[in-house]
């Protein structure tokens, strides 16, 4: 059956198989694939021998280089580190406000908290820090767990409500209509209540009306006069700023359905230098709470890129 | 030798032998480590197999194809870890079934997403994503906050998982039912079934702002909440030349 023979036109062998007169070639592989195929096999068993290959009955062949994904990027981050070293050493040591009033160390700190903030933060508080309905804004002057670089610092460290040890925001607003401990009546004398509270125009008879209720459900927490503390987190709700909406209809379902901000803690996820830096952005963002020495670093902070992506 | 081989080539039995024979040599060498080698089965604390709420948060999360955009793999790259967090640990998915590591990221990884928001940020984001996040191009699931969960089958479907290997003990099993609806009760506290049966690190609360109703958005939110926070890497020993791989 098989007759090689050579094919008189192309000068290579044929198979020797024939089917109805019809011959088939037997083209050699191309010289280069086939070396570049035995160059594969030589290079597999130089793989073998360098890099983590072959598993055995205890363990596996770790290669003569040593390479390990885990140990490659745990140097890689300590390389980093040292890269940021200079800025990193002085932001362990210094306080906030020494951070705050050294113009080179600002610059750093701001920069870090600014990438930080963008993948962190900006999320809830929006790229520029303005906030949203729930989300606090953090560019003005309003401040529900206080404005200092301190205060910042510990909100970033151990958030609202975020089931950390120490998270702030003990006290919950009660959702005193879902609950029942107020009724539809009470409840929207109540809004008119909080409304006149803030300087505006509200229907005199329900804010009269209104008053007790005011003096036995809330000042407990807000205060007599409806101005919060700042120090339990409790908003102030004589001032314009409002966190759920400054309408009616926002208030009354804030009475309603009493909702509570959660803030994670970042503990877990940042070093304590980098929420420094953090703080030191927000604070910095915002115009700064304290002091005229932050009223000059305002004029230095980068304002937070526009979201390109 | 060589002309030996036209005997492999002109007769299919001895052929499908022969490639039996070289595939499960190959399969052998290649799979039969990773049940018994110790380097490829971590030991690491704290994971447990999913509450029934968060498994059946985990079938909406497959049902809606979140994996199609979200991987839940923190690869050990220096840019990823810096963004995600510790990279992810082989230990974080072996109760997945299916496992979601995926390898296309429309969106950021979600493997160490629990924690990193608030409740109320998912309810706002699963609801309209642009609303919080402007350039978000994730489709909204607000129908999620709408529909009831269906769990009459969370037994079974907890027995089933059993079965392929998750270590959920009979008493998790039947009262699954119950252990689901504890997990959205915020009065549930400390000394609940659930906590005895899961550990107390599980979170109970009801987690899309509506305590009256228990909805397929309570069960994601749960699921997403747990996600990469089961494993205490104050204590992991990342370093560890057993580790280190």
């Amino acid at each position: 059956m098989s007759d090689r023979e050579r094919d008189d036109h192309s000068g290579t062998e044929t198979t020797g198989h024939q089917w109805d007169g019809i011959k088939e070639l037997d083209t050699p592989l191309p010289r280069w694939w086939l070396w570049m195929f035995y160059g594969c096999i030589a290079w597999s068993v130089v793989y073998w021998v360098l890099m983590p290959a072959w598993p055995g009955i205890t363990g596996y062949t770790h290669g003569m280089l040593g390479k390990s994904d885990r140990a490659a990027v745990s140097g890689e981050l300590a390389s980093l580190e040292a890269l940021r070293g200079h800025g990193l050493v002085k932001l362990k040591s210094a306080s906030l406000e020494q951070i705050e009033a050294d113009p080179q160390l600002q610059a750093y700190a701001l920069q870090v908290g600014q990438s930080v903030f963008g993948d962190n933060c900006a999320t809830c508080h929006g790229s520029g820090g303005a906030g949203g309905k729930g989300y606090p804004n953090l560019r003005d002057d309003v401040w529900l767990w206080g404005g200092s670089l301190e205060d910042i610092r510990h909100t970033i460290q151990v958030g609202v409500r975020s089931g950390h040890a120490k998270a702030r925001g003990e006290t919950v607003m009660p959702a005193f209509g879902r609950e029942r401990m107020l009724n539809t009546g009470q409840i929207s004398d109540l809004t008119e209540y909080v409304v006149a509270l803030s300087h505006r125009k509200a229907d005199g008879a329900a804010v009269a009306r209104a008053r007790q209720t005011f003096a036995d459900q809330c000042a407990a927490c807000h205060g007599p006069a409806g101005t919060g503390d700042v120090a339990r987190g409790i908003p102030n709700l004589t001032d314009a700023e409002w966190l759920y909406g400054s309408s009616r209809e926002a208030i009354t379902d804030q009475i309603m359905n009493g909702r509570n901000g959660v803030m994670p803690t970042w503990e877990a996820r940042f070093s304590p230098e980098t929420i420094k830096a953090l703080a030191v952005y927000v604070h910095a963002n915002a115009g700064g709470d304290v002091g005229p020495a932050a009223a000059a670093p305002v004029a230095a902070a980068p304002s937070p890129a526009p979201a390109g992506r | 030798m060589w002309k030996h081989h036209a005997k492999f080539e002109r007769n299919s039995i001895i052929l499908t032998i022969g490639i039996i024979i070289a595939v499960s040599i190959g399969g052998l060498v290649e799979i039969s480590p990773l049940f018994y080698l110790e380097s490829t089965i971590e030991k690491v604390e704290g994971v447990r197999p999913y509450t029934p709420l968060e498994q059946a948060g985990r079938d909406i999360y497959v049902r809606e194809g979140c994996y199609v955009c979200h991987s839940q793999m923190i690869r050990p790259l220096r840019d990823e870890v810096e963004r995600y967090g510790h990279y992810s640990l082989a230990a974080e998915s072996m109760y997945d079934h299916p496992f979601q590591w995926g390898s296309k990221r429309t969106g950021p990884d979600l493997a160490r997403v629990g924690g990193k928001y608030s409740d109320s940020w998912h309810v706002d984001h699963l609801t309209d994503p642009r609303a919080v996040v402007p350039e978000s191009n994730m489709p909204p699931y607000a129908f999620l906050a709408k529909q009831e969960l269906d769990y009459h089958a969370i037994e079974k479907h907890l027995a089933a998982l059993q079965r392929v290997g998750v270590p959920y003990t009979k008493a998790q099993v039947t009262n699954a039912r119950a252990d689901l609806e504890q997990q959205v009760d915020p009065f549930a506290g400390e000394a609940s079934d659930l906590k005895k049966r899961y550990g107390s690190k599980v979170q109970q609360r009801d987690f899309d702002g509506d305590p009256s109703r228990l909805t397929e958005l309570d069960a994601l939110i749960a699921y997403l909440q747990v996600l990469g926070t089961m494993v205490d890497f104050r204590t992991y020993k990342a370093e560890d030349p057993e580790n280190l791989r």
